[in-house]
């Protein structure tokens, strides 16, 4: 059921409101905090938000679907994001998003069964001149290389 | 030779603060308007410097600016475009992880000129580091007095605010920006009305790319002279090229308006891989028609390449070489606007994936021989018939891809 939010995290949401003339427009940056505290948006969390926001839940609901930065399950703890747009295609991106498949046996949108890493493939990162690229969490990793890459999961998660 | 303004203090070792900004010369533009000259002096100089916006659109802003109802006492708006979801395009995150004081000085001086007190910049999601600094930037601003209340003792007020997207790309168009920092599904609105008089929260609102609001500093300390002395007659000033691909140096390349693609590519990033011969190059972003190698003599400014039949878009080169398919870049294009649309006009949502989904099924291996002419007619069918330029975006492309590489997507 319904846990509420942390005091914490209402002190920070109340912060958001005071930057925007109406609750509807700290929609996003509402969703960013909750996400960050919690990991995903889920059915309660979009009640809850509704509820501090002045909106009915479907409202949240059809606004966190269209944004794919939203998630509305649980991810690993490592979210792995790789770039295959042209850019970072031509230097590699492919090979990247394949050895990642291949090495934790996901396609992208799927969690490893211990719950370390998620893996998904994004567009444009705005970071083409230094692809190919993954996003680590919110970290940026560029240039990559196979080797790189397996060194990164091995630190990470 | 060529002269560099907007990159000249780019530090590699991460953004500039206020104090080295300031000591090179920083915020001396927006003191000058602030102490010198009134409002319309300000947007008389932008207007004659023939600064076009770096956005995709290349709209000149001074004239932008003039659309907004100077007598009206309700509140305005501006809002900074660093959505930057243009693939092959990178040029505003250079300038935010650079030098974001240098933005800061722009937005301080487009709302002076225009009257604005509250600005929104729009950054994207995935750009959440940089959202950060640029937090800090506005702080350390205000606490040096070149944001917030009156600002430089000039009686003049500002107050800037960092709003994050969340993964659109479709949040770059500037209504969609507007309905997305309202609170809602980033859907374009119908123009007109344009955001000069209905914008954000229903008020006049000014929208402006990142690198053009960069340019504004040096337009006003150097003059509109200098700065249409810089590039073109009427489209004035340096651009940010970003070069990306199969060439030896990708990167940022601030350069004249109106350089030659050519040059860009084989002078400044260092041409292609030795063994590599070039096939074709992407000019402005992923939504521009693509050029052969025969056509990259062509002067980079917003009239050039829209004579050329390709747009100047955000000035994102992606070179491609003979090792890359033009079917990868077929699929990747495609890819793209089935992903990126947002569904909210029929020619669009069922046109971008009606493509992709054939696409799809020719490069698995079940090609059918009026393949391409069924994606030409459903491209055709997009173009100038959607709620807003997406659709000329995801047409415009794959038009260009079979009209100049039929023979090997056939084959
Ligand atoms: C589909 C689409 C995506 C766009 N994406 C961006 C973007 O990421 N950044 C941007 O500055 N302008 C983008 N634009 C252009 C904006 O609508 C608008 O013209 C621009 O922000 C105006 O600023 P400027 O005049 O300074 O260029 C996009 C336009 C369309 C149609
Ligand atoms: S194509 Fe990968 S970051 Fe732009």
């Amino acid at each position: 059921m319904t846990t509420g939010f942390s005091e914490g995290l209402r002190a920070r949401i109340d912060n958001i409101f005071a930057r925007y003339p109406n609750r509807r427009s700290a929609l996003l940056p509402v969703l960013h905090l909750v996400q960050r505290e919690r990991g995903f948006i889920g059915p309660d969390d979009e009640i809850l938000v509704a509820g501090l926001c002045g909106l009915r839940p479907v409202e949240v609901r059809e606004v966190l679907t269209f944004y794919t930065m939203f998630r509305r399950e649980p991810a690993g703890r490592r979210l792995l994001q790789v770039c295959t747009n042209l850019s970072c295609a031509i230097r590699g991106g492919g090979r990247i998003l394949d050895h990642l498949r291949r090495t934790l046996g996901l396609e992208p949108g799927q969690t490893t069964p211990d719950g370390r890493f998620t893996l998904v493939e994004v567009e444009c990162l705005g970071a083409c001149d230094k692809g190919p690229c993954l996003m680590v969490g919110e970290k940026l990793h560029e240039g990559l290389t196979l080797e790189a890459v397996d060194k990164l999961l091995r630190e990470s998660g | 030779m060529a002269e560099k303004y907007l990159t000249r203090s780019f530090d590699p070792a991460g953004p500039r603060s206020f104090k080295t900004y300031a000591d090179t010369g920083g915020y001396s533009g927006a003191r000058k308007a602030l102490a010198e000259m009134t409002p319309a002096m300000v947007m008389g100089e932008v207007k004659a410097a023939h600064l076009r916006g770096r956005g995709g659109a290349g709209f000149p802003a001074g004239l932008k600016w003039g659309f907004i109802p100077q007598a009206s006492p309700a509140p305005k708006y501006l809002c900074v475009n660093a959505d930057e979801g243009e693939p092959g395009t990178f040029k505003d995150r250079y300038i935010l992880a650079h030098d974001p004081h240098l933005l800061l000085e722009g937005v301080v001086i487009v709302s002076y000129a225009v009257g604005i007190h509250k600005a929104y910049v729009y950054v994207r999601g995935e750009y959440e580091e940089l959202a950060r600094r640029l937090e800090e930037a506005i702080s350390e601003a205000v606490s040096q007095g070149a944001l917030g209340e009156n600002i430089f003792g000039s009686g003049f007020s500002l107050n800037v605010l960092v709003h994050r997207g969340a993964g659109a790309y479709i949040c770059g168009e500037e209504t969609a920006l507007l309905e997305s920092l309202e609170g809602y599904r980033g859907q374009p609105r119908l123009k007109p009305p344009f955001p000069a008089s209905v914008g954000l929260f229903g008020n006049s609102t000014v929208i402006n790319n990142v690198e053009t609001l960069a340019n504004l500093p040096g337009i006003i300390l150097h003059g509109a002279d200098w700065f249409l002395g810089l590039g073109k007659p009427k489209d004035g000033g340096t651009r940010l090229y970003s070069v990306s691909g199969s060439v030896v140096k990708p990167g940022v390349y601030e350069l004249p308006t109106g350089t030659s693609l050519r040059e860009i590519i084989f002078t400044h990033a260092g041409g292609l891989a030795p063994g590599r011969t070039l096939k074709a190059v992407i000019p402005g972003g992923l939504s521009s028609a693509i050029l052969l190698p025969g056509e990259i003599d062509v002067a980079m400014d917003c009239d050039s390449l829209a004579a050329a039949g390709s747009m100047i878009g955000s000035a994102g080169i992606i070179v491609i070489d003979d090792g890359v398919s033009m079917k990868t870049v077929l699929d990747r294009v495609t890819k793209f606007y089935a992903h990126e649309s947002c569904g909210q006009c029929t020619p669009c949502r069922v046109g971008t994936s009606w493509i992709r989904r054939i696409v799809r099924r020719m490069n698995g291996g079940g090609r059918r021989a009026d393949d391409l002419d069924r994606i030409a007619r459903l491209a055709e069918a997009m173009k100038g018939r959607t709620f807003c330029p997406f659709g000329d975006a995801a047409a415009l492309p794959v038009l260009a891809l079979i009209g100049k590489f039929r023979t090997e997507l056939e084959g």
